[in-house]
């Protein structure tokens, strides 16, 4: 069992807010875990550190053994990160299709090749029939999906899921989660983050709990859920698991 | 089906750009010299508006001081021309050379920190500005007094790239298609995509992977390569080089005028701005002269470009494509929106 | 020699304070609007004809032109705001870019229609008084010309850190957003941002009269002029206006002294080029564009 990523005591500050707080665990391959947390626990800003678009105040993330915290974002993904933004950032004068091309070509120059991965990018989220419509033309979950088919083109090892399935219908849903799965079973490790207990409980075979910028409890998600440290942030919070 | 499609659409778009220029090559066979000489100008500036379309329109990157480019590649042919009587061929080589590192260069300066967006606009107004003081106090490079190139012999000489105004009317055309076709070639590679990417979102692009810092230097130093090519062949057209006028902020308008009006980012736009708006800007000229009314045509080009931002902000080129799409015409013109190059 | 020296200095300075109104409304309204007015210049050159006319016309002293060109200039950029730039706040810097383009020429050209092409010197009794101080003596007008300029500038940072406008102000140039949230007029404020922006250019532009001679030419000058000041100050920063003016002016007084006159109008340029190779946002630049 490798481990592929390794977070350690990673902070982050914007001004005084300590956003996120000596924060350590690692991801084991080919396994799906899970970042929970109310609102404003620091979950996007991990991500963000983990794929190099900032930099911590204190800490190191290390992926594969080497350390990464330092490098920009496109070295971060041509290592093999990729990440979905939370707040959808398609490019808007392309079409769907040359949006999920633009990955591939951090590994290949030829388009075609680019095109086809892009295919089947599209294909694995369920987006292939709207290759060719604009991004405004698609609704806001189509649109997280359309994120991860842009990520899944650079060919990750790790994929960092923020709440993409936001807004899914349950059905919807499941259909995700058995795309996930697969990639999984493929060797894919994933980060995702996610509100809805269910799927967490049903993809993630461990649970990372952020409260206040902090971990709270790790564990696998059976232990997490039943943990009163985290009932206790989720009911302050106003959440319902 | 949908491959079909595109090669139908494919063959449309060859047969609509080869008429087009078969038309303009007709118009250098048989128009009288003053149409000449004021094609010869909108063809050059199609081609100029094409480099800075490029870095604009697909690679996201304004430039406010394309004068400075114009003006390396005007001074390295007339500099070698005039002063060593070398061809131009060779100065047209070291001004795309010259200027494509100067354009690199202040593109590292400017995003080595990533000091991004208007940042780097008026960088580039700047450097302009500094080159063309510079040059004015230059006597070597003739100062204020310009650059004269000797009047040319009356026959055509490939080698020297001299003739008469009928060959550069050739001249230009030929760099106006050469410009079409290499905006088409690149929007098509792998660097259009990414380009591309780069333009609509920088930040989500280097999250894909792309090196947003090297490729802006890239599409940089290639449009300023393309706009000193433009520039040396301006000035053999011109007979002269004046610091005030090749390098000077005006110039820099003049370059973005065709584009913007013609459609950002399009194919065809730099061709189709520069058709509408130089011979307006010729006429209110003319019309200011003779009526002495010295700011006419600043007026008029003040108004039409305002209004091209405020009623057609994508251009002319892409509203035509709408007219004739909603009119029901054949498929011809709006794929050459160089946009949607996959649909 | 120690005079000589002196005096460049001492003149640099108070054109540097001039300089630095001039950059200042050019911040003001990036910093709040984030729009770059590339007809600035323009906006100055109305100030220098107001100036010319007010004082041929009536003969008005020269803080009597400045104040009228404050109010005239205001009332324009009010209204320039509210008729036209401001559908082109939210759009990209390039569209931006060729708004300004085309009212910088709509402007000269104006401005060539009716008054020619020719240098209008302003007949200032001004311009041939000097005062002097120890080894330092200077014209009279460049010395009232810093003098309103530093006061002008001064009542303007007082007013934007402590009258509840000049708060809501700069809260909109903090956060945009958040200023739309907690109800402040935003519409109303870029209007007077910009109408704030304008009366510093006509001011300066009213006050330098005596020393430059009225001509459209100009305004690509100053507008240049201008970009420069608050690059090398740090775009949007206030502070960074001044301190780039009064930089800009020192310049420029020494290199008219030490180098040719070309070398001179190119220090500017060269300097900013080095300062950017060190400090690429400017002295105090703001950190995300
Ligand atoms: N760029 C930033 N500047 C300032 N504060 C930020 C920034 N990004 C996030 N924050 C703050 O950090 C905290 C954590 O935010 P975030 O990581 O987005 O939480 P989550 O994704 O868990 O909802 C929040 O209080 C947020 O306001
Ligand atoms: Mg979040």
């Amino acid at each position: 069992m490798t481990t592929l990523l390794e977070v350690e005591n990673l902070s982050r500050s914007f001004g005084g807010l300590v956003a996120v707080k000596d924060v350590s665990f690692s991801l084991r391959a080919g396994r799906i875990t899970a970042l929970i947390g109310p609102n404003g626990a620091g979950k996007t800003t991990c991500f963000n550190l983990v794929a190099g678009a900032l930099k911590p105040t204190s800490g190191r993330v290390l992926f594969e053994g080497r350390q990464i915290d330092n490098s920009p974002p496109e070295t971060v993904c041509r290592m093999g990160i990729a990440r979905t933004f939370q707040i959808v950032r398609p490019m808007r004068e392309m079409s769907v299709l040359e949006n999920a091309m633009i990955g591939a070509f951090s590994w290949t120059r030829n388009v075609s090749e680019a095109r086809s991965k892009a295919y089947e990018s599209l294909e694995s989220v369920g987006l292939a029939a709207k290759a060719h419509a604009r991004t405004d033309q698609l609704t806001l979950p189509d649109r997280k999906m359309l994120e991860t088919a842009k990520a899944l083109s650079t060919r990750p090892k790790l994929l960092l899921l923020d709440e993409v399935m936001a807004g899914l219908r349950p059905t919807e849903a499941a259909g995700i989660v058995g795309v996930l799965q697969k990639l999984a079973e493929g060797g894919l490790t994933i980060l995702l983050v996610e509100h809805v207990m269910r799927i967490v409980m049903e993809v993630a075979s461990r649970v990372v709990v952020l409260h206040h910028g902090a971990k709270i409890a790790e564990g696998p998600p059976g232990e997490v859920v039943a943990d009163p440290k985290v009932l206790e942030s989720y009911l302050g919070a106003g959440f319902h698991v | 089906m949908q491959k079909k499609f595109d090669r139908g659409v494919e063959r449309t778009r060859w047969l609509a750009g080869i008429t087009v220029f078969a038309v303009l090559g007709l118009v250098g066979l048989l128009a009288n010299p003053y149409v000449i000489s004021l094609m010869t100008i909108v063809l050059l500036f199609t081609f100029l508006g094409q480099s800075w379309n490029l870095m604009l329109g697909i690679g996201g990157q304004l430039s406010i001081g394309h004068a400075l480019f114009v003006g390396l590649g005007a001074y390295s042919v007339g500099v070698l021309y005039v002063r060593y009587g070398i061809s131009p061929w060779v100065g047209l080589l070291t001004g795309m050379i010259l200027a494509g590192s100067v354009g690199a260069s202040i593109a590292w300066l400017s995003f080595r920190f990533e000091v991004r967006g208007i940042y780097f606009a008026l960088l580039t107004i700047a450097a302009a500005e500094f080159a063309r003081i510079m040059f004015s106090g230059w006597e070597f490079v003739g100062a204020m007094q310009g650059l004269f190139f000797p009047a040319p012999s009356g026959g055509i000489e490939i080698s020297m790239l001299r003739g008469d105004a009928r060959f550069y009317y050739f001249v230009a055309l030929a760099l106006a298609a050469l410009g079409i076709i290499g905006t088409e070639f690149i929007s098509r590679s792998y660097l259009g995509y990414v380009w591309r990417a780069m333009r609509d979102d920088e930040s989500a692009a280097r999250a894909l992977g792309v090196r947003t810092f090297q490729h802006k230097i890239l599409v940089i130093s290639l449009s300023a390569a393309m706009a000193a090519a433009g520039g040396g062949v301006l000035a053999l057209v011109q007979g002269s080089i004046f610091p005030d006028s090749i390098m000077g902020m005006g110039l820099s308008v003049d370059v973005l005028i065709g584009p913007v009006v013609g459609g950002l980012g399009t194919t065809f736009g730099p061709l189709v701005g520069s058709l509408a708006a130089i011979p307006l800007n010729h006429l209110m000229s003319a019309l200011g002269d003779s009526l002495r009314i010295p700011g006419l045509n600043n007026i008029t080009y003040g108004v039409v470009l305002i209004s091209v931002v405020w009623f057609l902000p994508d251009g002319i080129w892409p509203a035509i494509v709408r007219l004739c799409k909603a009119i029901q015409a054949p498929p011809t013109a709006w794929l050459w929106h160089s946009r949607k190059v996959e649909e | 020699m120690l005079s000589l020296w002196l005096n460049v200095l001492a003149s640099g300075i108070l054109l540097g304070l001039v300089y630095g109104l001039v950059a200042l409304g050019l911040t003001i309204i990036f910093g709040v609007m984030r729009v770059v007015n590339f007809a600035h210049g323009e906006m100055v050159v109305f100030g220098v004809y107001i100036g010319y006319w007010t004082v041929r016309l009536w003969n008005v002293p020269i803080i009597v032109a400045a104040a009228i060109a404050a109010v005239v200039m205001f009332a324009f950029g009010y209204l320039l705001e509210a008729l036209i730039v401001k559908r082109f706040v939210n759009r990209p810097h390039h569209y931006q870019f060729i708004v300004f383009i085309g009212l910088s020429l709509l402007f000269s050209g104006t401005l060539l229609v009716a008054f020619g092409p020719d240098p209008r010197p302003t007949a200032s009794q001004l311009s041939f008084q000097t005062v002097s101080l120890g080894l330092v003596t200077l014209d009279l007008a460049r010395v009232q010309a810093a003098a309103t300029a530093g006061l002008l500038i001064a009542l303007l940072g007082a007013y934007l850190k402590f009258s509840p406008f000049g708060r809501s102000l700069r809260a909109a140039a903090d956060n945009r957003l958040g200023g739309l949230i907690v109800g402040l007029n935003i519409p109303r404020i870029y209007a007077v941002t910009f109408g704030i922006g304008a009366a510093c250019a006509g001011v300066a532009g009213a006050l330098i009269s005596p020393l430059f001679d009225a001509q459209p030419y100009l305004a690509v000058d100053f507008t240049l002029l201008a970009f420069v000041t608050v690059i090398v100050g740090g775009l949007g920063s206030f502070g960074g206006a001044l301190l780039g003016g009064l930089v800009i002016g020192v310049a420029e007084a020494i290199a008219a002294l030490m180098f040719t006159p070309s070398m001179k109008t190119a220090l500017p340029y060269a300097l900013l080029i080095i300062i950017l190779v060190f400090r690429p946002r400017g002295f105090f630049g703001a950190k995300e564009i």
